[in-house]
């Protein structure tokens, strides 16, 4: 089973570091939650089902220490990212990789329970999940709760790692159906994709909680949203401070978010925060033949330049 | 007075040092007719411009934006604009995609030589700005002391 072959390998991985990054039960049984493993009795609280939903590679660029990491397959991208960034050596990290079958939207699964206190959860063979409340018990399939990047998944297995746990699993999904929700979103007119965003961000409460999760987002502490000299935003929850701060935080992502859909799944306010980023790596794709996260080799393309762009054709009036 | 007969809109140019503030210097020395709709803003180099400067003034009441820098290979710091051309063409393909016109922003190149290209850059964009008309964001213009 495949938690044994976890257990085991974060046994033997954690004496090589000086700590190993995991998923444990959280506060309930909806939800789970990192774990550090530093001491051998810790291997038990280890757990492997649909509710690792974390990205925990967010944690690497920060920790200063030698780390052993648990990572699904969207999961590995961040590593190739940071990579290729020069945000982390290769060297102070033991991957600890996982084949994914899928994992659950803990939003989701609160809409179809009517937000009712989880008693227990448990997952069946055939991607079926039942979820036990005080008001009955309510059987889901897990394609209809997954977050809409494992629907397009195109990496279950992770893309770089030093140990696998189980066999490598191949996507069945369409590398088409990736971008399908920035094309339909591109068929509305000017005037209607303005108005969406306009309202969709004038719902944002500026928690910021969208860039502390996103693992892409590393100058936190600096950001230029929270500046004062110079000033690029004021405190003020008005729609253009918003508007601002998502563009912001998209253009700051541009060429490099590796889809990990951290961002979107923290939002209180439920905005499609990721879509613009999406729309992005679209176009960079197309310009340079790039996605993010993918091949060590590449550079990410606003790194660097050709001297003639094949593809960019300067604009003539 | 504006050459085009309709009310000002509001247009920012972000213009580099080395050649088109100089190429806009040329034009007015030449005593070249432009529009007056455009505000100049001069930058060290067209890699200065933030693509966000673009996306700031457009959120914050500008009508349209254009940059232009040194003609690629001609950067004063060798590979600034080549840096630009990447950043300015992402932003020119993300502005349609959160619904503004993406003619609203313009990027080119002018040298400090070319007095006669600034004026028809400049009298083209501000044509074609006039006829989109005023940029329409649900947006409050800052007065800032
Ligand atoms: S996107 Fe793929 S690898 Fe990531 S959680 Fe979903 S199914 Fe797993
Ligand atoms: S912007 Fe969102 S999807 Fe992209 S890397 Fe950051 S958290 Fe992940
Ligand atoms: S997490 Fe949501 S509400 Fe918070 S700042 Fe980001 S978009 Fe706004």
């Amino acid at each position: 089973m495949s938690l044994e072959k976890l257990k085991e390998t974060v046994a033997k991985v954690f004496h090589e570091v000086d700590v190993v990054i995991g998923y444990k039960q959280g506060f309930d049984p909806l939800h789970a939650t990192p774990c550090f493993i530093t001491m051998p009795e810790q291997v038990d609280q280890l757990i492997w089902n649909p509710l690792c939903v974390q990205n925990l590679t967010s944690y690497l660029p920060f920790l200063k220490k030698k780390v052993g990491i648990v990572v699904k397959g969207c999961d590995s991208r961040t590593i190739i990212q940071y990579m290729q960034e020069g945000l982390i050596k290769r060297d102070n990290i033991v991957i600890v990789g996982l084949p994914c079958t899928g994992i659950i939207s803990v939003k989701k699964v609160l809409h179809e329970i009517d937000n009712q206190p989880v008693e227990s959860i448990t997952f069946r063979d055939g991607g079926n999940v039942v979820v036990k409340t005080i008001k009955g018990q309510k059987t889901l399939s897990l394609s209809d709760v997954c977050p809409d990047k494992c629907s397009t998944c195109q990496y279950p297995t992770p893309l770089i790692y030093d140990h696998l746990i189980g066999e490598p699993i191949k996507s069945d999904k369409p590398p088409e159906s990736v971008y399908e929700d920035i094309r339909k979103f591109e068929k509305k007119s000017l005037e209607e994709r303005l108005e969406y965003w306009e309202k969709e961000f004038d719902r944002c409460i500026r928690c910021y909680a969208c860039r502390n999760a996103c693992p892409m987002c590393i100058c936190q502490d600096s950001c230029i949203a929270e500046t004062r000299d110079p000033h690029w935003m004021s405190q003020k929850l008005t729609l253009p401070e918003k508007f601002m701060f998502h563009m912001i935080h998209a253009v700051h992502l541009a060429g490099r978010c590796v889809e990990c859909g951290e961002c979107e799944r923290v939002c209180p306010m439920g905005i499609p925060v990721n879509k613009l980023k999406k729309k992005i790596n679209l176009e960079m794709k197309e310009l340079f033949g790039y996605e993010p996260g993918v091949n060590l080799e590449d550079k990410p393309p606003m790194y660097t330049f050709n001297v003639e762009e094949r593809k960019i054709e300067e604009y003539k009036l | 007075m504006s050459v085009i007969a309709a009310k000002e809109l509001r247009i920012i140019g972000f213009l580099c040092n080395w050649c088109s503030y100089g190429g806009a210097d040329t034009a007015g020395i030449s005593r070249f007719k432009q529009p007056t709709d455009l505000r100049i803003i001069r930058v060290p180099c067209s890699g200065r411009v933030d693509p966000l400067f673009i996306v700031k003034a457009l959120l914050n009441g500008a009508d349209g934006v254009l940059v232009s820098g040194c003609h690629p290979r001609d950067c004063h710091y060798s590979d600034g604009n080549f840096y630009a051309r990447r950043r300015l063409e992402m932003l020119k393909r993300l502005l349609p995609f959160i619904g503004i016109d993406e003619r609203r922003f313009h990027y080119t190149w002018i040298s400090a030589s070319e007095g006669e290209r600034w004026q028809q850059v400049v009298t083209d964009f501000t044509k074609q700005i006039h006829k989109l008309g005023p940029l329409h964001t649900k947006t409050e213009v800052r007065v800032e002391s």
